[in-house]
């Protein structure tokens, strides 16, 4: 069975470099944003799902497990942070760790149950509790079901950065994507990683290795769940509220679709994904549902004809790793 | 006590649904290796053919009946042919992101053209109305709703059960080299499964139009409970497919009787228990 | 996330190019009709409110008196995170003046939030929720047509008169439904009813049985639908499937359109009492309105009380605008200017606008009319009653709506 992805490469010292660099130029691009006049709320609603990408990338990319419900991360984080802001009155910092650590704990639970089964069934498994938890959201009250939690206040960052304000709300989503994206790569490139890489590539032999191989899924498994539940409280300060939207499995299908146009296994492609569907998305928005038809081709495209996505197109081009 | 039966009905109606497409998802998963993402969408194309018919060309339920499932038949066919098939020797997620991306732009197109509100599809002058079992209220569409899909369900294992025609089909599961060297053409077996299972889906949309309408995103979220009974009945019997799939229609009927507010959910949360306790599915084989 | 901004632009012909009058006030305006264009609401808003805001703009004349004003909409797909999405864009980026319109009543109150926040105008016709001039209420808002109090009063009392004292709601479970079956509830159990059970349903839902079952077992003389749109339609319709009606129990539609009556028919219809503002066919003035109106439609439908709102509501916009001689681009100033003035148009009448934003015009209460009463297409109410603008609405002396001193 060929694996889904093919296009990542040994991780030397000359890859590491490269991927610096491409990290370096990243960085700056986005430090400048705001003087470029883009609408800076696209721009950092574009980092938030560009977070969650990697997030879900490292799942699918490095562990060869596509999950079809991260939303629920995204969602779950949201409505709690959103509800420790609005109901409890708690600081923004406190705000994302209640929903982070609510995100951590649902992956907890949902990872011992989904990572039972492998592969398509995986897939199905999370997609199943994603509309779980969709259906638990739409009827408990405190999510306030189809209406969602509204009018978030966005308050005072550590009592000094005021997030109402656009410029440093956007240097605070930054800075918070970058902390999630340096983190995601040290995994990828970590022990921890290169024993996911392993058992990606061939479990059997990673069992005979002597690895435990659920817990080292498992704990990927976790680790994607809490970095996507982060995604998801950035995104309440941006957005300023928490919805169904998000819990959706239409959400969880634009998350894989941002990871594949980009490139599996890559650790620039989910960003790069992000924007461009974020951008097709806010360019296209005139064409109504043409954007769900069009993204819909996109999948067909990629699947068919360019399984590598951009990035990974680009990395093979110049035998490089990105 | 009424109340109960009743529930129990309708129930049995939602069963019907999730066993002709768990069913037909199950053949296709045994020929193809795909999880058809598109199943939902298909389930609508029944649904709208059926509208069509109707609307454009005057042809009512009875003719819908059997054209709108080999017209959307011809169409899942046609989409093996030029897409699904180059897919054979890849990761099955591949399929199933195809498949995915498939039902958006299916999906996609109708909502374009008919918003996401339903259009009525009025029950056929010979089922109207309903009859007093004295116990309960039946309306008579919903009772043949019931009784014809289970015939139909029961012709299918038959077909691949016990005929010459399903026995190719289930040797090819197992093993295509050989059976291609019987001289079994068997790539059109593929493409004839994948029509078959497709149009079971489409059957499945002309018997929900009166009772659900028409709509774009009819099947979209009835898709993904069918995954959970795929998950929970596990996707190595035809027979397993349709036992659960009723055995989980009268589950949630009962739910909506004794604690509504699950109804929604008991199914996912039955998956979660299966999982648990059976990994594999309560019929199923490890995958 | 995808908000979907239907660039339907209709811009206006300027006739004042010339730079002359730069230096006197900026008379621009753009118009935002933020509605539901695809869903289970579109017919009674979506592109007919759309068209209802442009016939305002033609109407006003204003073009020739060297104003530039611009119409645009957006479908919100019932979604209240699509909604903000939009209307933060549309107030940062497309500079938009006014939000019309904003059916559905979750949708009605993120935008409420959003509109105040950046100091912009919502005169909302479509959303039923009476919390937007109570509770919710904001010195940038104005509810221009029905809500749920004074349907509550209004149908939920003469259905308790009319012997029906036991009650099961079968409610939309979203922000609207329970508005209306909160407002409702205390109508009937003031008028000496009770309230037995409810249900609630998903919006948008398609088969009604195991709700209407439930409903059955209640055994309650009328089932009260606090939905709208298709699902009430749906509601309807199925509860025949299940021999309801023949079984003895009522329906009552808490809110009903038009273009709803159009579409179960009055076979299905006849006998329904239900409460509106406006109805097509009660004046000279309602008349040709609505014959100009529904020229303009692809289907001809007359126009709903929501899309009649959208025009009478910009009527009254521009009034000010003009008073004002010229845009302060202002949103709590130009409200407080049109609470100033008083009302008066073709469609409603003459009326006011209340400290708390309600605007106040006499409820009726019709009954759908037999299928061999009507004289002709859309010919469908008859009037029952008429509840006077001062007494329809919530008092505000029971208002807890901080803009309303005591």
């Amino acid at each position: 069975m060929a694996t889904m992805t093919d296009t990542t490469m040994p991780t030397t010292p000359r890859a590491i470099h490269d991927e610096m660099i491409a990290f370096g130029i990243m960085t700056a691009l986005l430090l400048v944003v705001p003087l470029t006049g883009v609408y800076p709320f696209f721009v950092m609603q574009a980092l938030c799902f560009a977070l969650l990408a990697c997030a879900f990338n490292l799942l699918i990319g490095y562990g060869g497990l596509l999950s079809f419900g991260h939303a629920m991360f995204l969602g779950t984080a949201g409505y709690v942070s959103a509800h420790a802001l609005k109901v409890w009155g708690l600081s923004p910092e406190l705000g994302i760790v209640a929903g982070v650590a609510a995100a951590a704990g649902l992956a907890v639970i949902t990872g011992v149950v989904a990572i039972r089964r492998q592969g398509i069934y995986f897939a199905m498994i999370t997609l199943a509790l994603s509309q779980l938890l969709y259906f638990i959201y739409l009827q408990t009250p405190f999510t306030h079901g189809e209406d969602g939690i509204q009018g978030i206040p966005q308050g005072y960052l550590f009592g000094i950065f005021n997030l109402s304000n656009p410029i440093i709300l956007y240097y605070v989503i930054l800075a918070g994507f970058l902390f999630g994206f340096l983190l995601i790569f040290r995994t990828i490139n970590s022990p921890f990683g290169e024993v996911l890489k392993s058992i990606r590539e061939n479990e059997q032999r990673a069992i005979s290795l002597g690895y435990k191989t659920d817990q080292y899924k498992l704990l990927a498994y976790i680790i994607s769940g809490t970095l996507a539940g982060f995604a998801g409280s950035l995104k309440v300060f941006v957005a300023q509220n928490a919805s169904l939207t998000d819990v959706h499995w239409t959400m969880s299908g634009e998350i894989v679709l941002m990871t594949l146009v980009g490139g599996l296994g890559t650790v620039f492609g989910p960003v790069v994904g992000a924007f461009v569907i974020i951008a097709m998305q806010q360019y296209l928005a005139g064409f109504g549902q043409w954007v769900t038809v069009i993204q819909g081709a996109i999948f067909v495209i990629c699947v068919l004809t360019f399984r590598r996505g951009v990035i990974g197109e680009i990395a093979h081009y110049f035998r490089r790793s990105l | 006590m009424q109340a109960l039966y009743a529930q129990l009905l309708v129930g049995l109606i939602n069963g019907s649904f999730y066993a002709l497409l768990s069913l037909g998802l199950a053949v296709i998963f045994g020929m193809l290796n795909i999880i058809n993402f598109a199943h939902g969408a298909v389930y609508m194309m029944g649904a709208f053919v059926a509208y069509f018919l109707l609307n454009v060309a005057g042809i009512g339920y009875w003719p819908a009946l059997i054209i709108a499932p080999i017209v959307v038949g011809i169409f899942g066919m046609i989409l093996e042919r030029t897409m699904l098939q180059w897919l054979s020797g890849l990761d099955h997620l591949y399929g199933l992101l195809l498949t995915f991306g498939l039902a958006l732009i299916i999906q996609g197109v109708f909502q374009n053209y008919f918003g996401s509100s339903g259009l009525p599809y009025s029950i056929p002058d010979e089922l109207k109305g309903g009859m007093n079992l004295g116990f309960m209220f039946l309306p008579i569409y919903r009772g043949w709703v019931v009784v014809f899909s289970l015939i139909v369900c029961l012709l299918t294992w038959y077909l691949i059960e016990r005929t010459r025609l399903g026995a190719y089909l289930r040797a090819a599961t197992e093993n295509p080299t050989l059976v291609r060297a019987f001289g079994v053409n068997v790539p059109r077996m593929i493409t004839l499964t994948y029509g078959l299972g497709v149009g079971l889906a489409a059957l499945a949309g002309v018997l929900s139009a009166p009772i659900n309408q028409v709509r774009p995103l009819m099947g979209a979220d009835l898709i993904i409970v069918v995954f959970a009974v795929v998950v929970i009945g596990g996707m190595g019997s035809i027979m397993g497919s349709i036992i659960t799939g009723f055995t989980l229609g009268v589950v949630e009927g009962l739910t909506k009787y004794f604690y509504p507010e699950a109804s929604n959910t008991v199914v996912f949360v039955l998956m979660v228990l299966v999982l648990l306790v059976k990994p594999s599915g309560l019929t199923g084989r490890a995958a | 996330m995808q908000n979907r901004i239907s660039a339907v632009l209709v811009a206006v012909a300027l006739s004042c190019a010339a730079t002359g009058f730069a230096s006197a006030q900026d008379k621009t305006i753009k118009i935002g009709v933020l509605t539901d264009n695809s869903g289970l609401y579109s017919d009674l808003g979506g592109v007919g409110s759309t068209l209802a805001a442009q016939m305002a703009v033609e109407d006003s004349g204003l073009a020739g008196k060297g104003w530039k004003i611009e119409v645009i909409s957006a479908d919100h797909q019932n979604k209240p995170d699509i909604a903000t999405n939009i209307a933060r864009q549309w107030i940062d980026v497309d500079k938009v003046d006014i939000f019309m319109d904003v059916l559905n009543s979750g949708v009605a109150l993120a935008v409420n939030n959003v509109v105040r926040e950046k100091n912009s105008i919502m005169i909302n016709t479509g959303a039923a929720t009476s919390d937007l001039t109570n509770a919710q209420c904001s010195p940038n808002t104005i509810h221009w047509v029905y809500d749920t109090y004074m349907l509550a009063n209004s149908t939920g009392q003469a259905l308790v008169k009319a012997g029906g004292d036991t009650w099961f709601f079968l409610t939309a479970d979203y922000a609207f439904g329970a508005a209306l079956e909160r407002d409702t509830t205390a109508v009937v159990v003031k008028a000496g009813g009770k309230v037995i059970g409810g249900v609630k349903h998903p919006l948008n839902t398609a088969d009604f049985s195991s709700f209407l079952l439930q409903a059955q077992a209640s055994k309650a003389k009328i089932i009260g639908m606090a939905n709208a749109g298709g699902d009430t339609t749906n509601t309807i319709k199925q509860a025949s499937e299940f021999g309801i009606v023949a079984g003895g129990q009522k329906l009552a539609g808490l809110l009903l359109f038009i273009t709803d009556v159009h579409s179960l028919g009055l076979k299905v219809a006849q006998g329904l009492n239900f409460t509106e503002t406006f109805y097509w066919d009660m004046n000279d003035g309602t008349r040709a309105f609505s014959k100009r109106f529904s020229e303009r439609m692809k289907n001809k439908a007359e126009p709903s009380m929501v899309q009649a709102g959208v025009y009478s509501g910009l009527v009254h916009y521009f009034k000010a605008l003009e008073a004002m001689g010229g845009n302060p681009h202002d949103g709590a100033k130009v409200v407080a200017k049109m609470k100033e003035m008083p009302t008066d148009d073709p469609l409603f009448g003459k009326g006011t606008i209340r400290a708390d934003g309600r605007k106040i015009h006499p409820a009726y209460l019709f009954e759908v009319k037999k299928p061999e009463e009507s004289k002709g297409p859309w010919d469908y109410y008859k009037l029952v009653g008429t509840t006077p603008g001062d007494q329809a609405f919530r008092p505000l002396s029971e208002s807890v709506c901080p803009l309303v001193k005591k």
